[in-house]
């Protein structure tokens, strides 16, 4: 199989697994925050993958550098998350999703 | 005596009382109890010098006065104004208010000297007087109505005067109740006039309905073929009931003998009480084009004049004896109304007042010597202890009898002529209640007057030692009502008193009860007492000539003589008679002479000459004496139908209406279905954040499918 071969119905199905992968990674999690984290982050990834397809395909050069700014606000984002998740583990000792209901009315 | 009044004296004749009372009242405890007498007995006494000025202004100089004084305010061109309105009717009604009002206020610090309410009595003794002043004063029918209410006010007030005392208060309760019925008769008819007439000017209103084509023939509509005015008439007349006590809203005025006796001689005898017939001459010229209305007056005052007469009877309380011959007064007043002899009807109202302040006051002398025991079977003999107070009530009895030559007399002998020419188909009935009134009034007068001062001493081993009916006053409030903290621990001590005042113990500082001799009440008792006696005595056969036939009354008083012929006929036979002394010599040989003399007699009788007869008739009569006894059951009709029933229905509004429909439907109902519809909604409110996402991802489904649909269907193609 070429590289050639590979066309962006592909990346496109590809980067829509990863997003229905990580929708369902938001929703089947219980557990854990961190996890949730994940799923997010996944989430951006397959956003990602779409930008790089759409852009390779196209010859637009404007969706990688999208990619490059979506990678570091995620990063930032991600450091940011992970800090609140300390500080909420810190004042509730638990960081499963199930637990974490003071938005119920 | 100037010529005329000018307005400013005018308008301080209804404002020197009430600056009286305002100092009384609220400065009362600063100034003393002797500065508050002598303060509100000032403003009466200005009042009644400038109403006497005023008098003889309107008698020897014609004088005639009717302005505005104050616009209170124009709405919706209907002015609402203060203004007086001066003429013979006006001026008479004035004098005698303020004449009374004068006198009670002296007796008054006889009688209430030992009570703590001193100046609170002096405040309130005022202000009624301010407010029957502008009442009889007014111009219009808002300040009418003003008055109305501020005297009913202080009826209130007087009655519950002595506040702790239930049956004061509850008796207090009935007149403002009673009365309420009849405001709102008054009210609507107030309310029909400004409707109708666009206007509360009294010359402005009959003249809307007397001018050719006026209201006068308006039919009332709504279905109905009565005739506007006798409906307005009728409205009008039944306030008149209520502040005039006629049957059937006359329940409350036996019970406001609860307050002090000079109030009861002042409000429920001499003044207030007489508005209802002040009123109703006022309006004469209204009355005067409704036959229908006459009757009703007519036919009411008769019932009243006859039965209530006969309640006095079987009293036994000496005030009340004096408050059922003002019901039947009352009735006499009433009665001439309807037969249109209106200036006959205020003729009776002034002798009446003097004879029946005179009356209540030496009653109450009468309480006082006996320390405060009001029941006349526990009297006797009184005669040769207090002596002025027996001959004024001579006088009084005498005078309200119809004796001739008395000033009674010459009214209620009118009253009983005018009843004979009269054509209105109640005046039969009138008539005999009149003539048989005439015999009762005799019969219940001269029975408590034999029983109080003549006969045996039974004071001195009271067959009836019943608690006294008016407590110890000086028991019973504390003299700064501001200062709560005092009066709860007078109200401790009260307490202890009041074992002692079961014996009847009465006045502590004098130290005896009922085993010691009553004595003769102090010189500012008396003296009212004498004051009042002469006019009593004297004022009919005086004034009769000028009041009734010498055009006293002018324009104040209109009848139609075509249709309502008393007022000629009996000029006719005043003058056959040979005026005052030839009525007075010629009635010697008349009906209601013999029946008043037959009524003396009989009770002369009973009570003196065989009191067994007395028992004897109760047991014959026992049935009527029973139906009497308990005031034609009407006490017991309107607590057990009237009242029931209003309170039925008021339960019924209260858990059905309000509790029911207006709580539990709309108030707590609606916030019930908030709640209801918040219980499932926030069901969806898990507090997960997954939850959130996946309604946010689904919605962002939703919507985009909805956005893009039509799009899919072009790629389906």
């Amino acid at each position: 199989m070429n590289f050639s071969d590979i066309t962006l119905p592909h990346y496109l199905t590809l980067g829509g697994i990863l997003f229905a992968l990580s929708v369902i990674g938001i929703f089947l999690n219980r557990r854990n925050l961190i996890v949730l984290l994940m799923a997010i982050e996944l989430m951006l990834l397959a956003v990602n993958m779409n930008f790089i397809a759409f852009s390779h395909y196209l010859g637009d050069m404007g969706g990688q550098v999208f990619v490059f700014f979506i990678l570091t606000v995620a990063a930032a984002e991600s450091a940011i998350g992970l800090a609140i998740l300390v500080v909420l583990f810190r004042n509730r000792a638990t960081i499963a999703a199930d637990e974490l209901d003071a938005l119920k009315g | 005596m100037s010529a005329n009044i000018s307005l400013t004296e005018l308008v301080l004749v209804p404002v020197a009382p009430l600056v009286g009372a305002i100092v009384a009242g609220l400065f009362g405890k600063q100034i003393g109890r002797a500065n508050a007498h002598r303060i509100t007995i000032l403003g009466v006494l200005i009042s009644f010098v400038i109403s006497a000025m005023t008098l003889s202004a309107v008698v020897y100089d014609g004088f005639h006065f009717s302005g505005t004084v104050y616009e209170w305010m124009n709405a919706g061109g209907l002015k609402m104004e203060v203004g007086f309105l001066i003429d013979g009717l006006t001026a008479m009604m004035m004098c005698v208010v303020t004449f009374v009002s004068l006198m009670v206020h002296v007796y008054t610090i006889g009688y209430m000297e030992e009570d703590p309410g001193y100046q609170r009595f002096f405040s309130y003794i005022s202000l009624f007087t301010f407010s029957m002043l502008m009442l009889v004063m007014s111009n219009n029918f808002l300040q009418l109505f003003f008055g109305w209410e501020a005297v009913g006010l202080v009826s209130y007030l007087l009655i519950g005067f002595w506040f702790k005392k239930p049956s004061a208060v509850f008796a207090n309760l009935k007149a403002f109740l009673v009365n309420r019925v009849g405001d709102f008769g008054f009210i609507l008819g107030i309310g029909l006039i400004a409707t109708y007439a666009h206007t509360l000017n009294y010359a402005e209103a009959f003249d809307a309905f007397t001018k050719p084509g006026g209201l006068a023939t308006q039919g009332f509509g709504l279905g109905t073929d009565w005739m506007l005015i006798t409906v307005t008439c009728i409205c009008l007349f039944i306030g008149a009931m209520g502040k005039s006590a006629q049957f059937p809203l006359h329940v409350w005025l036996p019970d406001s003998m609860e307050g002090p006796t000079p109030i009861s001689a002042l409000i429920h005898a001499a003044t207030m009480v007489t508005a209802g017939i002040f009123m109703v001459t006022r309006m004469s010229p209204l009355f005067e084009l409704s036959d229908t209305a006459l009757n009703v007056v007519l036919v009411i005052g008769s019932i009243t004049a006859l039965f209530m007469g006969f309640l006095g009877i079987i009293q036994n309380d000496i005030k009340r004896v004096v408050a059922y011959s003002t019901l039947s007064q009352l009735g006499y007043m009433t009665v001439a109304l309807g037969l249109s002899a209106y200036p006959v009807a205020v003729f009776h109202l002034m002798t009446h007042a003097f004879f029946k302040a005179l009356l209540f006051l030496a009653a109450g002398s009468v309480i006082m010597g006996m320390h405060h025991d009001q029941d006349i079977r526990n009297m006797g003999g009184l005669r040769k202890y207090m002596k002025i107070t027996y001959w004024t009530s001579l006088i009084g009895s005498l005078a309200l009898i119809g004796t001739p030559f008395f000033s009674g007399f010459y009214s209620k002998d009118s009253i009983i002529e005018a009843a004979h020419s009269s054509h209105l188909p109640g005046a039969t009935f009138a008539l005999w209640s009149v003539t048989i009134g005439v015999f009762v009034t005799a019969f219940y007068s001269f029975r408590m007057f034999f029983l109080v001062f003549h006969g045996e001493e039974r004071f001195r081993n009271p067959p009836f030692p019943a608690a006294a009916e008016e407590p110890a006053p000086e028991l019973e409030e504390d003299d700064a009502h501001g200062d709560h903290g005092h009066a709860h621990a007078h109200a401790a001590h009260s307490h202890d008193d009041h074992a002692h005042d079961a014996h009847g113990h009465g006045h502590d500082d004098h130290g005896h009860g009922h085993d010691h001799e009553p004595h003769e009440s102090p010189l500012v008792v008396t003296g009212p007492l004498v004051l009042l006696a002469i006019p009593s005595a004297v004022i009919g056969g005086w004034t009769i000539k000028s009041m009734l036939y010498g055009g006293f009354f002018g324009s104040s008083i209109f009848y139609n003589s075509e249709k309502h012929a008393a007022m000629e006929e009996l000029a006719k036979d005043f003058n056959e008679a040979g005026g005052a002394v030839g009525m007075g010599l010629h009635a010697f040989t008349s009906l209601p002479f013999l029946l008043a003399l037959a009524g003396v007699v009989l009770s002369y009788v009973m009570y003196i000459v065989k009191p067994s007869l007395s028992d004897t008739a109760a047991k014959i009569f026992a049935p009527i004496t029973k139906v009497l006894e308990n005031k034609y059951y009407f006490d017991w009709f309107n607590e057990n139908v009237l009242a029931a029933g209003a309170r039925l229905l008021g339960r019924g509004l209260w858990k059905g209406g309000d509790q029911g429909l207006i709580d539990g439907l709309f108030v707590n109902g609606s916030a019930r279905l908030v709640g209801a519809v918040a219980g499932v909604v926030r069901l969806v409110q898990t507090g997960h954040l997954y939850w959130y996402a996946l309604v946010m991802i689904l919605g962002v489904f939703g919507l985009m499918t909805w956005q893009l649909w039509p799009y899919f269907q072009t790629i389906a193609h």
